[in-house]
């Protein structure tokens, strides 16, 4: 029989994540993972700038809260102090895709032997939904009242597209919560990410297409349904780089 | 006794390199001694200058402005710095490189074919060696044999052969 | 051990793995590229970490990731570079972190230029970064002083849990001298606050900086400085050259403090009773013997290699009980001793 309970690495805090947020699903497929494998006693996160900020509360493990974009090269230092630990960073769109693009990209070109949770859901929610980096052409924004225009604005960053052209990552795959079935591949996404990192095989990112219905001015029920119909043909699902198949024709 | 040294010449030359001879041979004599480079963007064929000083007490600035002794590698070295030597200090001058002769008659001018003697001798990147063995001579400021023996603090073991050369070229100067 | 001659720069690397720093971040920047340099070939030799990061920015917050798990951990740069790192800075001061941070300052603002400045005293001294923390801030002389400081600088970091800075110029990192380092001075202590894994044996541990209600940022922020009043009380550095019947006093850090001593010698031997305080340690800065000194001189000179920065912490530790004059040269310009001469005799004629 199965028990149905709160993963060991989650704390007892309550979140603060808004109604029909799916952070707490990430939040809790990431202490799974880090349950399946043991790994929580020698886990060190990174928690972003973002709705995220105060992740540390709700990990059991160590964690350290890393200035805006700055998580990737924080988890460098941890990993290069203590190679042996699992370090992860869980970071949003504005803080990975915009002021942290150099520190993502050099840490995936480095392949550094870390775990990136990318929660992609177009827009910067803490703040009170200004455009991020990630935002549709055409969405209204805080900072896009007429909705983002291609020509002033540009056009979305695709974060796993882009970081899968670079030769050194490990494997890059984008996932999303909205539904049973996509939460279940995200589960097993995130743990052969972090599997990855305790084989030492190098970078891995797992990029969460995600929600924020409070921003988006949607119900939580129509914010799942629009993942579906706006977010997902944008950012289509699936494995953008996996090394592994290079290793078994080594 | 303090004696302050500015050793210039083109990037390439090896002038940083003479100075920090200098200032090891300064230090195999248990004196006090510093050695200050110019810096900047260019790694070849841009002036290059060095400040070294060698003292019985203890150096304030390590910046010399008003050399004892001046080394001079090429014409525009010599050319802005022949004013600031101390009255009575002393001049080295590579004669092979500098056409001119010094204009002060209030300081000890020496000329050395050091470049066309490093080409003579098979050690044509010694020239400033040679150098810094006249220097040597001129102001006794160490001895030959101490500086042939700093040589192997500032050559590192790897490259024996490049000792050999560098005392070579010190005795060479010493003796010109 | 014998001496060696090392650059500036060199000292600081090897005093660094002298007093166990095994991780080392940077960017290249001049005057300071040596210490990267010296640190790419050292730390793979003895299993440490040299990693040229993408930006200043990335190496400081890769040093904060390090400072976390509680490792001896430090990163250099010039003023520019270190204008970048201020924000790392700020939250390794607000997490409490030890950390060791090297500036080697050039002229500025802006790109300005290469050679040799002191005017990043301001930044260096109030803060820097955002908000309200101190960094304690040792200022050397000589190429001995940036290795033995780098060695202190680890320690006191650990010690008081803080950022430290080395704050030299491009003179010192550039000039060598005779230096002779200690075989080894690691004095590591516990560190129950770092994040190596709980092991599953205790509650996590969490660096952070972010203080969401105000009233604990303001009780942590006034704890803090509780702390900075017991190392006002205990770090602060300083020395005194010919002071002991000065009547003028020249007030200098790092390599203008060794220009003065010539000018201050010269001037002894022209029957001008002057001599010099030197702050060895820039924050906290030697209030307390200037303030004495201000009763017993009729003049104080400030000489800088800046438009005058440290000035105003010589009148306000001497209360502008009397006159304090500035000498300097700003953007790599370096005063000669004659002018610094010429600035105590004007000094001289008029503070009476």
């Amino acid at each position: 029989m199965y028990v149905f309970k709160k993963p060991n690495s989650l704390t007892d805090k309550p979140l603060h994540y808004c109604p029909g947020c799916t952070h707490g699903i990430i939040h809790r497929l990431v202490a799974e993972a880090l349950d399946e494998l043991g790994v929580e006693g020698k886990t060190i996160g990174v928690a972003p700038v973002g709705c995220a900020v105060m992740a540390y509360d709700y990990f059991a493990c160590d964690m350290v809260e890393a200035a805006h974009g700055r998580a990737p090269a924080v988890a460098t230092g941890l990993k290069r102090a203590m190679p042996d630990n699992v370090i992860f960073t869980y970071q949003g769109d504005g803080d990975l895709a915009s002021i942290g693009m150099a520190e993502t990209v050099h840490a995936a070109t480095r392949n550094e032997n870390i775990t990136i949770i990318f929660v992609n859901n177009a827009i910067y929610g803490m703040t009170g939904g200004q455009m991020a980096p990630t935002s549709l052409p055409g969405q209204v924004t805080q900072t896009s009242p007429y909705g983002r225009d291609p020509k002033t604005q540009g056009l979305p960053i695709k974060v796993s597209e882009m970081l899968s052209t670079l030769d050194a990552p490990y494997y890059i795959e984008r996932v999303a919560v909205n539904n049973v079935k996509n939460v279940k591949n995200a589960k097993k996404a995130i743990l052969k990410a972090f599997r990855n990192q305790v084989e030492g095989k190098g970078f891995s990112l797992i990029e969460v297409v995600s929600t924020c219905p409070t921003n988006w001015g949607l119900t939580p029920q129509k914010a799942l349904q629009w993942v579906d119909e706006k977010m997902i043909p944008y950012y289509p699902l699936g494995v953008y780089k996996d090394r592994s198949a290079d290793e078994k024709g080594e | 006794m303090t004696t302050q040294i500015l050793i210039a010449g083109f990037g390439g030359q090896g002038v940083l390199f003479a100075g920090k001879c200098l200032a090891y041979e300064g230090l195999f004599e248990d004196k006090q001694v510093s050695w200050l480079p110019s810096y900047g963007p260019e790694m070849r064929g841009g002036t290059a200058n060095c400040s070294v000083i060698i003292s019985d007490e203890p150096i304030g600035s390590p910046i010399v402005a008003k050399p004892d002794v001046l080394i001079v590698m090429n014409l525009p070295s010599f050319d802005k710095y022949e004013k600031d030597v101390v009255k009575g200090g002393k001049i080295v001058i590579d004669s092979t490189l500098i056409a001119r002769e010094a204009v002060r008659n209030d300081v000890n001018a020496y000329y050395i074919p050091a470049t066309k003697l490093a080409n003579e001798l098979g050690i044509p990147t010694l020239a400033n060696m040679i150098m810094v063995g006249k220097m040597i001579k001129e102001t006794g400021i160490v001895t030959l044999e101490n500086a042939c023996e700093a040589m192997k603090k500032v050559v590192s073991a790897r490259h024996q052969d490049l000792l050999e050369a560098n005392v070579k070229a010190l005795t060479a100067g010493y003796n010109y | 051990m014998s001496k060696v001659l090392m650059k500036g720069n060199e000292a600081i690397a090897e005093a660094a793995i002298k007093a166990g720093c095994r991780h080392y971040f940077g960017y290249p920047i001049t005057p300071q590229t040596e210490i990267a340099a010296y640190m790419a070939k050292r730390m793979p030799k003895i299993g440490g970490t040299f990693l040229q990061a993408e930006s200043e920015i990335s190496a400081i917050n890769m040093v904060y990731g390090v400072a976390g798990a509680g490792f001896r951990v430090m990163t250099s740069s010039s003023s520019p570079g270190v204008s970048l790192k201020q924000e790392g800075i700020s939250y390794i001061a607000g997490a409490d972190l030890p950390a060791l941070i090297v500036n080697v300052q050039r002229g500025g603002p802006g790109l300005g230029g290469i050679q040799p400045s002191q005017s990043d005293y301001f930044q260096a001294t109030k803060g820097g970064g955002h908000g309200d923390y101190r960094l304690i801030v040792y200022a050397p002389a000589s190429v001995q002083e940036m290795a033995d400081y780098t060695i202190k600088a680890f320690d006191t970091a650990d010690k008081y849990r803080m950022p430290v800075m080395l704050l030299a110029d491009g003179t010192m990192g550039q000039m060598m001298e005779p230096v002779e380092l200690p075989e080894t001075t690691v004095q590591e202590i516990e560190k129950p606050w770092a994040v190596r894994g709980t092991q599953n044996k205790r509650k996590h541990n969490i660096i952070n900086s972010l203080y969401l209600n105000p009233e604990e940022l303001e009780r942590t922020n006034i704890e803090r400085f509780e702390k900075y009043k017991v190392i006002e009380e205990n770090e602060c550095l300083y020395e005194e050259f010919m002071m002991d019947d000065a009547e003028y006093c020249v007030v200098a850090f790092g390599i203008a403090s060794r220009i003065s001593k010539n000018a201050v010698i010269e001037a002894r031997k022209q029957g001008v009773k002057v001599g010099l305080i030197r702050p060895i340690t820039l924050w906290p800065f030697p209030n307390k013997v200037l303030k004495q000194t201000a009763d017993k001189v009729k003049g104080f000179l400030s000489v800088e290699l800046s438009m005058g920065q440290m000035i105003e912490d010589v009148r306000l530790a001497t209360e502008c009980k009397k006159p304090v004059k500035l000498c300097s040269r700003t953007g790599g310009m370096i005063p000669s001793p004659e002018q610094v001469l010429e600035s105590i005799i004007n000094l001289t004629k008029e503070a009476k």
